[in-house]
Parts: structure tokens; C-alpha cells; sequence
């Protein structure tokens, strides 16, 4: 029988830890769904997505009761939905509504893929997709979307750049009367990986399968607890915990993701082993930087300490599942996370720290409350300054920043859910305008030359 | 399948009887049962094969998690495999 000790543990980890998994999300190709007629084209892709998730949420719910673990969200994502535009021309706005209305239906919790990918520049279907967004996020509540504007095989397109700071702005303003909630469904990409389970950056790449299920994990809570229990250890006992305790919580992952593609008869994709916080207390990636040491998240050492962790779960959580993908690692999104948003409340965590920070972690500014009245240009350059980190260094990097239309610094804007809330936090406000308004490519970085 | 059901609550009269009972009536073996009592805590932990329950595993977890919050003890049941995924190589 197994060994008692080992079932408290999990049941543990379970009920007081916060151990879930974050979402199933079920990726599908809309390819097959593209026509000349945009009312064709929308018929379509109810058929397809009805057809292939009508058993998504039933699904979920009968493996989290039968194996104990919650299943927080289902999800599904789609081909970016730019290129279904490129064929079919048209309102874009209607295929939000469409994806919003089979979301609905189906009782999912969100819907990603209302996306355009423009590392290298505008094609047919990317630009109007992009000045959709707005109307697009402030009439739907389950449609997430998400913008590639560079990548270190192609370098920065900085039209796409300037753009989407435009967007990013007219997105809150747009839903403004709603705690500017559409700016949190939008992010902006430099690397986006094709597989990702996470929202709001969730889209089906061109190179994956018809069907896909991809499962992300969770459970900042566990590694915290972990390491309270060897206080007086150095950091390579630090590692070696987050390590094994990773390994615990993707293999509960990869068991989800087992599951749940036998069911459905869809193909497993990956599991994308991250550390995604909650608002709940004790489910903070900030805790686990404090619980090394640190006596807030964003001292000196907070960098040192989250590349040990980010490092450390993709070391055991790698040896736990047979495909790992999407983001994988430590998130860092500040509204999500209660120990972040204390952090930045009392100014020990600011954005020049958050953006170090995001080159060693699995993504980047995330979740990030600035001012209202912030220019686009600004918000262009935080965007540009992310992509580099990623161009530069092979790796994801993404912005998400919620003007909080109205706001100054230090309110506080609140979302509730598991979006959280958090207060508003200073930019640079020197102008990067001359700089933005450039446009043109930044090309491709002599990294990108590895044939 | 098999499945493990786990006991923790205060201990008290025929706490094992029940949790047994409703296995018996809805065709469920009990293959090994452990426990013990630590002071006043009651933990029971059983291995059971469910392969003719005669209601559904998410059934069976609800008439067990009802009969748990009626005494006060908190009842899982959780099929094997997630304990012998998280725990064995």
C-alpha cells in the first residue's frame, strides 16, 4: 500500500496549500473554418468548437472530483483569429462575439486566440484584427487576446509597437466603466510560444494539431510551505526542494492531462509547468522569494532569488512530464498575487525591478496597474524594452499593463477574481516619443544567426 | 480502478462501521484498511478496488463526503494513480 505519509501529503497540499490545476485548455485549429464569407466562416467555427469541447467542462469536472484536485479553469484556444480575417474580410468584432457567444454555450472560462502575429509586419487581416481589439475585449468578457511583435529570429516590428500602446490605451478606456477589465485581457508578446494553456496570451499556433489538450499547472502555496520546512538550509538545499516539489505537482499535472485527452479522444499536447499565483493568501510567488529571505519581494537579491526558482521548477517539473510547453516556470503577475501587490503598495517593488525581474522568469510585465493618464508612446516603450529583454535573451517575454483610466498612483483599481487587484504604479515619465515614433524594424539580433 | 479513501476527523463510535457500510452497499472492496488514533484524531486510510461500484466514482464521493460532513470528519476519496504519480518515479 502506499505509504501513509505520502497520502497526508497530498491531501495536504490539496485543502491548505492551494495545489490545483490552473486550467485545461483545449487548442483548435480554425484553419479548416476559414471562407471568403465571414457569416460562413463564424457557422463554422461553432460547428468545430461545439463538436470538439462540448465535453470539455463535464470532463474537467468529473477528473477533479475523482481525483481530488481542483480543475480551477477550462479553457479553449484558437488559431489566431488575423488569419481567418486574411480569407474572409469583414467586421473582426463578429468573430469576438461568436467566440464570446460558444463560450457561453459551452460554459468555459475563457476564450483565447483573438490574436494577430506581427514579429515581421502587417499581413492581411493582422492591422484591422489589431484596431478591433478594443471593441473586441469591451463587448465580451471571456475573449482574451494577444499580439506577437517580435522574436530573436525576426527581430522588433516597432510599427506593431506603437500601435498596440495605442491599443493597450484605447482598450481600457473602452471599458473604463468596468475597472478597464479589456486591458487585462490583452497582451503583447515577444516569443509567444504557440502552446501556451495560459490566458490572456492562450492561442492555437499554425504548426500545431487539428485538436490539442494542454494543461497548466499551479501551486506557488506548496513550494512556500516546502521551504518553510528547511529554514536553516543553504540554497542549494533551497533548489533541490523546489525541485522534488515541482516534480510533485507537474506529475499531477501530466496525470490531469493523461486523463483528460483519453476522454475527449483528443492528443496530449504539453504541460506547461508553471508557478501561476492566485489572489488567495498563501499562493504567492512573492512569498516563495520571502520565505528564501528576502523580507519583501523586490530587495536587492530578488532577481538572484526568482532565477533560482524559475531555474528550479523547470529543472524537476521537466523530469515529471513527457512534453513540457507554453510559458514554463515562475509568473509574475503583480494583481494576482498577494505578497506582489504588498510589495508594490509600499513602494519596495517598482517597475525598473519588475522588469529586471521578467529576464530570468517565464514571462514578463504582467498584470501591472499604471497610471490613466500614461501616454500611448510610454507604453509603447515599456512594450519595446520587454521584447529586447526576450529578443535578446531566446526567451518569452510579454507585457500587460491596465491603464487605470481616472486613477493616479497609489489608488488602487480591483478586478476581483482571479484577476485580483493592485494599486497603481509610477512609469518613467520622460518622453520616449521621438523614439516610438520611428516606427521601422529593429532587426534581428546577431543571436538569431545559429544555422 | 482502484481508489483510496481517507478518514480524519475526532475519533468517535463507528466511525470504520460506516465509512464500511456504504462501501458494502454500493459494491465497493475493501482491499487494506491502516490507522490510527493520535491523541484524540482518528485517521483512517483505505485502499479500495471500485471496478463494481455500482454508482459512479464522482457518486460514491459524494454520499462519502456527505456522510463526513454529517459526523465532522473529513472524507476524500481519490483514485490511486494521483498518489502513486506525485510519490513514485
Amino acid at each position: 500500500m502506499i505509504n501513509t505519509r505520502d497520502i497526508l501529503e497530498t491531501i495536504h497540499m490539496i485543502e491548505d496549500e492551494n495545489l490545483d490545476i490552473r486550467t485545461i485548455t483545449m487548442g483548435i485549429s480554425l484553419l479548416d473554418c476559414c471562407c471568403g464569407d465571414i457569416t460562413a466562416s463564424c457557422r463554422k467555427i461553432h460547428d468545430k468548437i461545439m463538436r470538439l469541447a462540448c465535453r470539455l467542462v463535464d470532463t474537467g469536472n468529473e477528473i477533479s472530483k475523482e481525483f481530488g484536485v481542483p480543475i480551477i479553469n477550462k479553457r479553449i484556444a484558437v488559431t489566431p483569429v488575423a488569419m481567418l480575417l486574411a480569407a474572409s474580410g469583414g467586421d473582426p468584432v463578429r468573430y469576438a462575439r461568436e467566440l464570446e457567444s460558444i463560450s457561453n454555450e459551452l460554459g468555459i472560462d475563457f476564450a483565447g486566440g483573438y490574436s494577430a502575429l506581427v514579429q515581421k509586419g502587417f499581413a492581411c487581416g493582422d492591422e484591422a484584427l489589431i484596431r478591433s481589439i478594443p471593441e473586441a475585449l469591451s463587448q465580451t468578457a471571456h475573449v482574451c487576446s494577444s499580439v506577437n511583435i517580435g522574436s530573436t529570429k525576426t527581430g522588433i516590428n516597432m510599427d506593431a509597437v506603437a500601435l498596440m500602446g495605442q491599443t493597450i490605451r484605447a482598450t481600457a478606456e473602452a471599458s473604463a466603466a468596468d475597472n478597464c477589465i479589456g486591458a487585462a485581457k490583452l497582451v503583447v508578446f515577444c516569443n509567444a510560444p504557440e502552446d501556451n494553456p495560459f490566458m490572456a496570451g492562450a492561442f492555437h499556433g499554425a504548426g500545431e494539431p487539428d485538436c490539442v489538450i494542454n494543461v497548466g499547472v499551479s501551486g506557488p502555496g506548496v513550494v512556500r510551505n516546502a521551504l518553510s520546512k528547511i529554514p536553516g538550509g543553504d540554497l542549494t538545499d533551497v533548489a533541490d526542494t523546489v525541485k522534488k516539489t515541482a516534480f510533485k505537482i507537474t506529475r499531477v499535472g501530466q496525470l490531469v492531462a493523461l486523463e483528460a485527452s483519453k476522454r475527449l479522444g483528443v492528443p496530449f499536447g504539453i504541460v506547461d509547468l508553471s508557478l501561476a499565483p492566485t489572489p488567495a493568501v498563501g499562493d504567492s510567488v512573492a512569498h516563495i522569494l520571502e520565505e528564501m529571505g528576502l523580507e519583501t519581494c523586490g530587495a536587492h537579491g530578488t532577481t538572484a532569488a526568482l532565477a533560482l526558482l524559475n531555474d528550479a521548477v523547470k529543472k524537476g517539473g521537466t523530469m515529471a512530464s513527457s512534453h513540457v510547453g507554453g510559458l514554463s516556470g515562475a509568473f509574475i503577475p503583480v494583481t494576482e498575487d498577494a505578497g506582489m501587490v504588498r510589495a508594490a503598495a509600499c513602494g519596495c517593488l517598482k517597475i525598473e525591478k519588475l522588469e529586471a525581474m521578467t529576464a530570468v522568469c517565464s514571462v514578463g510585465l504582467d498584470m501591472i496597474v499604471i497610471p490613466g493618464d500614461t501616454p500611448p508612446e510610454v507604453i509603447s516603450a515599456v512594450i519595446a524594452d520587454e521584447a529586447a529583454i526576450g529578443m535578446i535573451n531566446h526567451k518569452t517575454t510579454a507585457v500587460r499593463l491596465i491603464p487605470a483610466i481616472g486613477k493616479k498612483i497609489g489608488e488602487h483599481l480591483d478586478f476581483g477574481g482571479l484577476l485580483g487587484g493592485g494599486p497603481v504604479m509610477a512609469l518613467n515619465t520622460a518622453s520616449p516619443a521621438a523614439f516610438i515614433a520611428r516606427g521601422g524594424r529593429i532587426p534581428a539580433p546577431i543571436q538569431s544567426l545559429r544555422n | 480502478m482502484r481508489a483510496v479513501i481517507t478518514v480524519v476527523g475526532k475519533d468517535m463510535i463507528g466511525i470504520l462501521a460506516r465509512v464500511s457500510t456504504l462501501c458494502a452497499e454500493n459494491g465497493v472492496n475493501i482491499a487494506e484498511v491502516s490507522q490510527t488514533v493520535l491523541q484524540d484524531m482518528f485517521c483512517m486510510i483505505m485502499l479500495v478496488d471500485t471496478a463494481k461500484c455500482k454508482i459512479s466514482l464522482s457518486e460514491f464521493t459524494d454520499l462519502m463526503n456527505d456522510e463526513g460532513a454529517e459526523h465532522g470528519l473529513a472524507i476524500h476519496v481519490m483514485r490511486e494513480d494521483i498518489f502513486d504519480s506525485m510519490h513514485k518515479i
